[in-house]
């Protein structure tokens, strides 16, 4: 009796030809399966960056006329330069490491609740907004609680858990009850979000004394979240929680009945309604859960990045950059736990490859995005190696191997 | 002129779909390639069509040997193919659909309209294929969407037509109309294919019958000198009994018991209008009718998942109108859905998963909201032994079943419990003849162990073979009720809504 044995072999399974979203999304493909793509796409992408790199340059591709020979040489310590700083910076030392897990804690988080979504057959645009209202209830809660950290920290997370849960949740209770899709209405969800806490944070109480802009007080020290290698290294506990959650996740998508009623009304609302699933239950639950993922993200901002303080810009473009978190990592939570250590890599060495090579942090988003173009269209990393896919039959318009 | 393939096979992993096969069809010929799910039909014209590339064999046409590396060349080479789902766009019209592809183009590429309608009116009025050129496909029946696919696939000058299963959509009405589209086009001149794993079509409009089983030609025989029984056991490779061995029913209890229902379809019309009727326990009984009489409103008014407008359902003493359907699975009702796989399974999700897909919240399976899977595992290893599921695992995806395994998945799903009340809508469309053997035995096997059963068929013979009473539902009312051995010219008069 091992009971470990049903979701591996369920994933292990070829990937079916599905629908378009399916198949970009790589819900019902394995971890092991899917590893090879990624890498190959990255690989394929930092090639691309490289060619990007040596021909920026205007000098150098001036000197190109001249002399063929030195402009090559040049082209290629430029990109051994800048590449060596992209290492250096994400995996080079003790500190690299460290903002690289920084930077990977909020993208896993949040990444985690897109991919819950797309399990769930939700495509949540909303990651954004959630984090915002996730943030701003940790705040207020981090603010005006006073309380040993002990129990400060789990109950100003749990409120952020709870703010995004109940944006997420709206989103779903919308398309549950009158069918409103989530893709509109999370979008919508963003914006509001943005301008609520726009406004909130000038509102006394919660606006830092003395500013004019929209920026909340500090939260109290008990609501920080404690640094895991000490004060000079910027990474939290926030990223044990992400981990831990990539867990349990997982043992909700693939343990729990929960997990199954996602599944089975992602991927066919009618058979789940026919077999007696409460649907409707089902789509509110899952983006609300997604919501408070994403929740967590936000309320990691506030709670684990210096100075402790909420503004409007406090998910950046996390909440964006996670449903990319979530395609490169397949919609699988330990997909999403790779994805988004190495976006927190591209992060942590960008910043290091601009200020040691000069080349422009723009050029990761770049190589985020051929990684993710590679990744969503496999056909092309697969035409480049000659990888061949596996198992999967040509277009397939019959069911079963005969008629 | 002929099409001619010559021993063709095709491996997929772990599978041998066709091996060896040979296969000849002459301009004005209808070839029936008859077989059950998974003999290798589709295999087989998937590679004709260029779909798929033969391992070993070739296709000759006009005694030049040709090879396909995609659907492209298989039309430039003169073939066609009616898929058995449309390939259509149903927010374009009939014209639009044909000319898709190859519109032809006026002044500045813009596409002439008129020359386009003017070539699907002509193939229309010349092969009968009546259809309006102007129709949008989302509002025009299925039986006119094929003709539509017919005309596109004449359109692109095809010499040969390949049809799957052609008649598996189509109302009794239009298969009689579709064997008259198929004999203009042969006296056309067009060579034919009809993929079907349906006995009687295969006589009655072929004029070579080529049988298929594992992959394998396993006979090949001319209607005139053949007969239903034979090609059945050619199909099966063994004796088929095509009617369903019964002893009379033991009729106990009222268990269902339907009032004054009224349901409303997608489009608010009265689909159900004031049905009742009784169920038994230990009987079966059959609602037949021409599909599009209601027959799925009612299901769907009976088992919560529509909502009944007025009326009443009742199961033994419980009032169920509008019950929800878990709230049925609890009260021991069972429901075989008449689509399969849009509301049957989920294709994504692996037999053990789809085996447990109503009943999963509750032990065995799980335990609070903690799945079970060591023990879902054990049973439903047990149970795809028990239903004869074949299946190269419990963990692959349903979707890679064949159609008739599919249906005993949700066989196996539906019977392994207790049940007081059996529905099934259209239990075996579109499986094949051992598939349809067995489901019917399982039915009956209820039908003894006490239960009530209500079958609907869109198959008469289906009905006849199953049912102790035969209700007739036309226009959303039951019109008639007949005993199983009544005359089939009254049922079927009473199905077409003339009888008093």
């Amino acid at each position: 009796m091992t009971e470990t044995r049903v979701p591996e072999e369920h994933e292990s399974q070829p990937p079916q030809p599905g629908t378009l979203m399916t198949r970009a999304t790589g819900v019902g493909t394995s971890v092991g399966r899917s590893l090879l793509l990624p890498t190959l796409a990255m690989v394929t992408a930092l090639v691309i960056g490289a060619i990007i790199i040596a021909f920026s340059d205007i000098d150098i591709l001036r000197l190109l006329f001249d002399d063929p020979g030195a402009a090559i040489g040049q082209m290629a310590s430029e990109v051994s330069r800048a590449y060596r700083a992209l290492f250096r910076g994400s995996v080079g030392s003790v500190n690299s490491l460290s903002e690289t897990l920084f930077a990977a804690a909020p993208l896993l988080l949040a990444g985690l609740s897109v991919a819950l979504g797309f399990r769930a057959g939700l495509f949540n645009i909303g990651a954004q907004g959630q984090m915002l209202m996730g943030g701003l209830a940790a705040t207020y809660v981090g603010i005006y609680v006073s309380l040993p950290g002990i129990i400060h920290i789990p109950l100003t997370l749990l409120a952020g858990f709870a703010g995004g849960m109940i944006w997420g949740g709206l989103a779903g209770l919308l398309k549950a009850r009158t069918g409103a899709h989530e893709v509109i209405t999370t979008i919508m969800g963003n914006f509001i979000a943005v301008f609520f806490i726009q406004w909130i944070l000038t509102t006394p109480g919660l606006q830092d004394p003395g500013r004019n802009n929209p920026v909340s007080a500090a939260l109290s020290g008990t609501a920080r979240l404690p640094r895991i290698f000490g004060s000079g290294y910027r990474v939290t506990i926030g990223l044990l929680i992400g981990v831990a959650l990539v867990f349990v996740v997982h043992w909700v998508l693939y343990r729990s009945s929960i997990g199954f009623e996602f599944r089975a009304v992602g991927s066919n609302p009618e058979a789940g309604r026919y077999a007696g699933m409460n649907v409707a239950l089902v789509v509110t639950l899952a983006m609300a859960l997604a919501g408070g993922l994403a929740g967590l993200a936000g309320a990691n901002q506030v709670m684990g990045l210096e100075p402790y303080k909420a503004s409007p810009a406090l998910a950046g473009a996390v909440g964006f950059d996670a449903i990319t978190v979530a395609l490169l990592g397949r919609s699988n939570p330990v997909g999403v736990l790779w994805a988004a250590l190495l976006f927190g890599a591209l992060a942590a060495g960008g910043r290091a490859m601009q200020g040691a090579a000069q080349v422009p942090i723009d050029l990761v988003v770049v190589l985020q995005a051929l990684i993710v173009i590679f990744v969503a269209a496999p056909g092309i990393v697969r035409a480049i190696y000659r990888v061949k896919a596996p198992d999967e039959k040509p277009t397939q318009l019959t069911t079963g191997w005969g008629s | 002129m002929a099409l001619v393939l010559e021993g063709i096979t095709k491996r997929f992993p772990g599978v041998l779909a066709n091996d060896d096969v040979s296969l000849s069809v002459a301009p004005g010929e209808v070839v029936a390639l008859l077989g059950e799910n998974g003999a290798g039909k589709s295999t087989l014209m998937n590679i004709l069509y260029g779909l798929y590339t033969a391992d070993e064999g070739t296709i000759t046409i006009d005694g030049k040997e040709t090879v396909f590396d995609s659907s492209a060349d298989a039309i430039a080479a003169g073939i066609g193919m009616v898929h058995q789902h449309f390939m259509l766009v149903p927010v374009f019209t009939v014209t639009e659909n044909v000319v898709l592809g190859q519109e032809p183009t006026g002044f500045g590429g813009m596409i002439d309209r008129d020359a386009a309608r003017e070539t699907v009116m002509g193939i229309s009025e010349r092969y009968n294929l009546r259809v309006d050129p102007d129709a949008l496909i989302e509002n025009i029946s299925v039986g006119v969407q094929q003709r539509v696919e017919i005309i596109k696939v004449l359109n692109r000058e095809a010499q040969f037509v390949i049809f799957d299963e052609p008649t598996a959509v189509l109302t009794p009405q239009e298969v009689e109309e579709f064997f008259g589209i198929l004999e203009g086009l042969k006296k056309d001149g067009k060579g034919i294919v009809f993929i079907t794993h349906k006995l009687g079509e295969a006589l009655e409009v072929a004029d070579r019958i080529v049988v298929m089983r594992g992959g394998k030609v396993v006979g090949e025989a001319l209607p005139s000198q053949t007969t239903m029984q034979d090609l059945a056991d050619l199909m099966v490779g063994r004796m088929v009994d095509l009617t369903v061995p019964k002893q009379p029913a033991s009729r106990g209890e009222r268990v269902l018991e339907v009032r004054d229902l009224v349901v409303l379809d997608f489009r608010n019309v009265k689909a159900v209008d004031g049905v009742s009727f009784d169920v038994h326990a230990g009987e079966i009984v059959g609602i037949a009718g021409v599909q599009g009489n209601g027959q799925t409103e009612l299901i769907e008014g009976i088992t919560g998942l529509r909502p009944a407008m007025s009326g009443s359902v009742q199961l033994g003493k419980t009032d169920i109108t509008d019950a929800h359907p878990r709230d049925l699975h609890k009260l021991s009702v069972s429901h075989i859905p008449e689509d399969r796989q849009g509301s049957g399974l989920v294709l994504d999700f692996s037999v053990a998963e789809n085996m447990i897909l109503d009943s999963y919240y509750d032990r065995p399976f799980s335990r609070g909201i903690v799945m079970d899977w060591a023990s879902t595992r054990d049973m439903v290893s047990e149970l795809v032994k028990q239903y004869d599921v074949r299946t190269p695992g419990i963990d692959v995806p349903v979707s890679t079943l064949s159609g008739g395994n599919q249906q005993k998945v949700i066989v196996a799903r539906e019977f392994a419990r207790e049940v007081e009340l059996v529905i099934a809508a259209q239990p075996t469309r579109g499986i094949d003849v051992g598939s349809i053997e067995y489901i019917h035995s399982q039915i009956v096997a209820k039908r003894d162990a006490g239960a009530a059963v209500l079958v609907v068929s869109s198959e008469l013979d289906e009905v006849r073979a199953l049912a102790d009473r035969i209700l007739v539902m036309y226009h959303g009312r039951i019109v008639a009720e007949f005993a199983p051995d009544a005359d089939v010219t009254d049922i079927g008069l009473a199905m077409l809504g003339s009888a008093t």
